[in-house]
């Protein structure tokens, strides 16, 4: 009984209601027609073409990074085996 | 200001002494290795490994197990200080330390390679990290 109701509330999709919306949607899209290519050229003109950056490139910093830090404590490391002599 | 200048001039002042009493101490105060780790380390017995710490190289023996540990957990408690007041971490610092550990190896003794094998010092320079300096 209930299914019933709720069925005959809901408006039916028919050919001519279809048809509508097409038409509406296409008058729409008639009246930007000078619009759009404005709107196309904008974003063009500002566009930053950014590429995705490969993996490779991020281990290697990686590994620049470590040596610098290897390098930084070169002379700290020395002077640490030489003041423990007893345990190097 | 004048306070100020006073201030440096005497800590500057104080920190050349203290260098010179370290430096003119350093040499008799450092201890030396224990006789059982000098005579495996130039047996070979005990090598230089690549991370800062010391391996046993080949015939494990719980003597040297117990000469390796300890020293180790030694080396390890100094790297933390270090690491800590070089504003590093305990692994870079002990990797650093194992670069330079592994230079002072004189010939006849082992060390390990970049490989993960272990080497002989000879005469030339050792075999190590691409990242050691």
């Amino acid at each position: 009984m209930t299914g019933q109701q709720l069925t005959g509330r809901a408006r039916l999709a028919t050919p001519g209601t279809m048809q509508g919306i097409g038409k509406a949607r296409g008058l729409k899209a008639g009246g930007n027609r000078v619009a759009l290519p404005i709107l196309a050229s904008l974003a063009l003109a500002g566009c930053v073409t950014v590429n995705a950056p490969e993996e490779a490139i991020v281990i290697e910093l990686n590994v620049n990074i470590r040596q610098e830090v290897i390098y930084r404590l070169a002379a700290d490391a020395g002077n640490t085996i030489d003041e423990n002599a007893d345990i190097f | 200001m004048g306070d100020m200048m006073n201030t440096l001039t005497k800590t500057a002042l104080g920190l050349a002494a203290a260098a010179l009493a370290v430096g003119g101490i350093a040499g008799p105060a450092f201890a030396q290795r224990d006789p059982a780790y000098e005579n495996a380390r130039s047996a070979g017995q005990i090598g230089e490994k690549m991370d800062g710490y010391l391996g046993i190289v080949a015939g494990e023996t719980e003597s040297l197990r117990r000469i390796v540990n300890s020293i180790n957990i030694k080396r390890r408690a100094v790297y933390s200080d270090k690491a800590q007041a070089a504003n590093a971490t305990l692994e870079e610092y002990a990797f650093a330390a194992g670069c330079q550990a592994i230079m002072k190896t004189v010939p006849g003794e082992k060390y390990q390679a970049p490989d993960g094998s272990w080497q002989t010092r000879g005469a030339g320079a050792p075999q190590r990290d691409p990242r050691c300096p």
